[in-house]
């Protein structure tokens, strides 16, 4: 888990992102170190998605500054995209493709060459169960199994760092058990996760967390210390405590 | 009846937001009859011609200043040799050659004959007779010039007058024939694919699921399309009046109603099609491969329906733009009132019907 | 390299799973191209006539007969009133009407000179011109016939006047068919539909349903994912061509005379730039509708101002300036030159040279427009 001796795999230094006036994300400054699975809370308009866009190199920031896997957000996004993974709000995998060939092209877009494609997605199907449905078009799987695939072709690269963007939203409970054994799997193995999310008992399974509101950062620790520092039970009270002061409206 | 219209608000909505969409529901008839009402035209002019005079004497050189004078010809050089001529030929540069022979003024001299070589690029059949009757014509009237001088008999002077379009402009083919083009690709178009949008999205399940009835979600469906249509309509007309001086003769009353039964019509055989399809590219596909080129070229305004094999004829029928052309034609242009277009008007209107009771059903069978 | 053979594995795959789309991408515009010349017929041969004759006379009936045996007319209407006429050709059911005037024999030998009365409806230009075209050489023939005839006869006085005559043939299209003319044009609307349309719509569905977000988050380089897209519309592209080739022979007996070098060597070039605009238009379209609306817009214009069934030489000066940015007015051009006239590529250099300018604009312009990094 964290510690403080390994060098952190993500810097901020004030980073601000601006549409015009509106200030979307303000003078985020936060670390994240190698492994470790980092929430990323606030209210819908907060400025999460915007903050994990300027991270991925899709979103140039206004200023400040930022290195990802030791690479500035502004000059080295090529080589930033190399080592991360990425799974958006959106469904990211192909209908019209089946599972195997979803798993081939993205490999493929990486760079892995055939032999390492085909031992990766045996290993995938495996962990996923998937195996019987490696023929099927992704089109016809239910909603979770979609969801933990799509988690597992962003990390078939084996990235440093994988950006998931309210991964489980719509996914029953059982499979949201089961998306989290994968996440804490993925992070045992070094993998460091950075997660929004807008289940709390999801922010509990996070090393830390940051909350958000209105494009600052309001809080950044664990989850126990920001109980013990808000005086409250659960993280949802927390989260309620920061968020109901929010002047944005959510979108 | 609320319920409708709030259905309808949201319909408005959807079209206005997006105005990539509104560039195709208005700026295309603007563009369309500005560019084709200013720039076609089937006055063959200016074609390209070269020509070789082996003869050099009195007669050729005043000829060749009479084709020189005449606006339908621009003599682009003289020719030497048959190679360079079909050079000429093979780099588009020329349309025609004239040759005059060597002995061409020692033949008109001796036999009172002489011919004069043509060779036209047929690659184009159309243009190569028009500028063929040209120079015929142009040679003919210098023979009867040459006649009368000479006091030659019996002339029968044929005196030509062209009706409804005596400077033979494109425009009053084309407009009619655009807006019927454009009134129903567009509205097929637009029809189909906001239905199976809503397929896509889901969004139809759940008004499905709502009490509000088929046939209000398919009036409120449709409600956007019509009234954007008839504007149009009226943008087109209007336009026609001020860049193209084409008025509307008739009565405007009568070209409305049809007009809004051809839009009916079309917006009915968009909703057939959205039954039909599952996605939206396969809703455009079927609309834009499936039916543009058979519109542009079975309505009639291209080409004559008459000139085509038998199947064709009976399948332009089937087609609704090709009696709304005819009733635009005689109601816009030769101003003539319903006694013209009664059966027309008859046939769009049980056309109209039968696609829209058909849908309809179908629709509801979906449900 | 290497990625680009995933895109394009994986563009084909899609492309192929839709059968539906396949079908309407290749079969639909095949059965299109094999029906559509059968309606594009501007050979003039049918125009109706309407004969409004008031002379009764042997003449009359003689310029009657041979209007009608010319091939070009068909009597609809024989009155003896004008305004009858003119409503026939009102109603559409005559093209023109021609009025023999009352004593025309009888007058035509007292003064030597008579006038005959045509009526031609203008509205559909072409038809009109070449129906008074056709008519006054009918009409001048029967002229000629008759001072002849009449001359033998003693009925008139005889002339000295010099007769110039036209002998006129018909270049690379002799029985002047005008599938020649049209079949060329079709298959390159064919062409251009599935080029420019399917590309866009490709490129904004990916857009619309997200997955392009997850490729911008990949290594993958801005122009390989550009090619990805563009070659599996330009294989496309080729394989529709070159089934309108065929069909084009087997239906209506068309063979190239031109080299095929030179026509695929086009077909490239020419995909290039409207694989270009598709591309262009993806950039500037979030939804499939739009994308629709706006190729919609350019396909339409490009049909019917590229010359495919309008004549761009009788067009202002402007409008064949405007002409001239229309990738498809180059490409039906050399169409026609190398299938009908064998035109090599010397002779076709100028267009060539249009439509790779063309594409590189578009090209350039789409990938400046396209962005990774907003």
């Amino acid at each position: 888990m964290p510690s403080s001796a390994t060098p952190p795999v993500i810097t901020t230094d004030k980073l601000t992102k601006r549409f015009g006036h509106f200030v979307a994300a303000s003078e985020l400054t936060f670390q994240v170190a190698k492994g470790e699975i980092f929430g990323f809370l606030g209210a819908n308009g907060a400025g999460k998605t915007t903050a994990m866009r300027m991270l991925c190199g899709l979103l140039k920031p206004s200023s400040g500054k930022a290195t990802i896997a030791g690479f500035d957000v502004y000059t080295q996004t090529e080589k930033i995209k190399r080592r991360i993974g990425y799974m958006s709000q959106k469904f990211s995998l192909y209908d019209n493709l089946t599972v195997s060939e979803n798993i081939r092209f993205y490999g493929g877009i990486y760079g892995m060459n055939t032999a390492a494609i085909r031992t990766k997605t045996a290993e995938l199907l495996e962990e996923l169960q998937l195996e019987k449905e490696a023929k099927t078009l992704v089109s016809d799987l239910p909603l979770g199994w979609k969801q933990k695939l799509a988690f597992s072709v962003s990390i078939v690269h084996n990235p440093d760092i994988v950006f998931l963007d309210e991964p489980t939203g719509g996914v029953d409970p059982v499979t949201r058990r089961q998306f989290w054994d994968l996440i804490y799997h993925a992070a045992d193995r070094g993998v460091t996760i950075f997660v929004t999310t807008h289940y709390m008992d999801e922010a509990e399974y996070c090393n830390r967390v940051s909350i958000m509101v209105d494009g600052v950062i309001a809080a950044l620790d664990s989850p126990t210390r920001l109980k013990q520092q808000f005086g409250l039970d659960n993280m949802e009270d927390v989260f309620y405590e920061l968020a109901r002061n929010a002047k944005r409206k959510a979108d | 009846m609320r319920q409708l219209i709030t259905f309808i608000r949201k319909e408005f909505l959807h079209v206005f937001r997006d105005r990539k969409t509104l560039l195709m529901l208005f700026g295309l008839p603007i563009a369309q009859i500005v560019l084709f009402g200013f720039a076609l035209s089937n006055e063959i002019k200016n074609s390209r011609i070269a020509i070789t005079d082996y003869s050099k004497d009195a007669v050729t050189e005043q000829l060749i200043s009479k084709i020189a004078s005449s606006n339908y010809f621009d003599i682009q050089r003289t020719v030497q040799s048959a190679t360079q001529l079909e050079a000429a030929f093979k780099k588009g540069d020329i349309r025609m050659a004239i040759i005059f022979p060597a002995d061409f003024a020692n033949d008109l001299v001796h036999t009172g004959k002489a011919t004069i070589q043509v060779i036209a690029d047929a690659s184009d059949p159309n243009l190569a007779t028009t500028i063929t009757n040209y120079i015929t014509r142009l040679v003919g009237d210098f023979n009867t010039q040459t006649a009368l001088t000479a006091g030659r008999p019996l002339q029968i002077l044929p005196e030509m007058q062209f009706l409804y379009n005596p400077e033979l402009r494109g425009a009053p083919n084309f407009v009619p024939g655009v807006m019927a083009l454009v009134l129903m690709l567009v509205c097929t178009m637009m029809t189909s694919v906001a239905i199976v949008k809503e397929k896509e999205l889901g969004t139809m399940e759940i008004l499905l699921v709502s009490p509000f009835k088929p046939i209000y979600i398919i009036i409120s469906k449709l409600t956007p399309n019509l009234l954007i249509s008839v504007v149009n309509l009226f943008i087109i007309l209007m336009l026609s009046a001020v860049f193209l001086d084409l008025h509307v003769k008739g009565s405007i009353l009568l070209l409305t109603f049809d007009s809004i039964l051809f839009i009916l019509t079309s917006l009915s055989i968009g909703l057939l099609l959205s039954i039909n399809a599952k996605t939206q590219q396969a809703a455009m596909m079927g609309s834009m491969m499936g039916m543009m080129l058979p519109t542009m070229l079975l309505t009639g305004f291209l080409f004559p329906i008459e000139n085509m094999p038998l199947p064709l004829q009976v399948l332009s029928n089937l087609v609704p733009s090709r009696w709304y052309f005819i009733i635009v034609k005689k109601v816009m242009l030769k101003g003539l009132g319903i006694t013209a277009v009664w059966k027309e008007t008859l046939i769009l209107t049980g056309m109209c019907l039968f696609l829209f009771t058909i849908s309809l059903r179908r629709f509801k069978i979906r449900l | 390299m290497r990625t680009l053979f995933f895109l394009l594995e994986k563009e084909f795959r899609q492309i192929m799973r839709n059968k539906g789309i396949v079908r309407l991408l290749i079969i639909a515009p095949v059965i299109q191209l094999i029906l559509l010349p059968l309606a594009a017929d501007y050979s003039v041969k049918n125009i109706s006539i309407a004969v409004v004759d008031n002379d009764h006379s042997t003449a009359s009936q003689r310029l009657i007969g041979k209007i009608t045996s010319s091939g070009y007319f068909k009597l609809t209407g024989y009155t003896g009133s004008y305004t009858a006429a003119l409503s026939m050709v009102e109603q559409e059911k005559a093209d023109l009407a021609l009025q023999i005037p009352a004593h025309f024999e009888k007058d035509l030998v007292r003064e030597n000179s008579q006038k005959l009365y045509v009526a031609i409806n203008a509205i559909e230009g072409t038809k009109a011109n070449l129906g008074g075209a056709y008519l006054s050489s009918i009409i001048t023939d029967f002229n000629d016939q008759l001072r002849v005839d009449w001359h033998t006869t003693g009925t008139a006085t005889t002339s000295d006047a010099p007769q110039i005559t036209v002998a006129a043939s018909n270049w690379y299209n002799p029985y002047m068919d005008f599938h020649l003319y049209i079949v060329p044009a079709i298959l390159v609307t064919l062409v251009t539909t599935l080029a420019a349309m399917q590309t866009a719509f490709n490129i904004v569905q990916e857009k619309e349903s997200g997955t392009i977000e997850q490729i911008n988050v990949t290594p993958l380089k801005k122009h390989i994912f550009i090619i990805g897209k563009l070659v599996p519309f330009l294989v496309l592209g080729i394989i529709l061509f070159t089934l309108g080739l065929l069909v084009g022979w087997l239906f209506y007996g068309i063979v190239p005379v031109g080299s095929f070098w030179v026509l695929y060597i086009s077909l490239v070039d020419y995909l290039f730039a409207m694989l270009g605009l598709g591309l262009l238009l993806a950039t500037y379209s979030t939804t499939q509708m739009q994308a629709m609306s706006l190729s919609f817009f350019f396909i339409n214009i490009f049909n019917m101002m590229s010359g495919a069934f309008t004549a761009v030489d009788s067009m202002p000066g402007w409008a064949r300036a405007i002409v001239q940015t229309f990738p498809p007015s180059h490409f039906i051009r050399i169409m026609r030159m190398v299938v009908l006239k064998g035109s090599g590529l010397s002779d076709i250099l100028y267009d060539l040279g249009a439509m790779a300018l063309i594409g590189l604009v578009l090209n350039g312009w789409a990938i400046l427009n396209y962005r990774k990094t907003a």
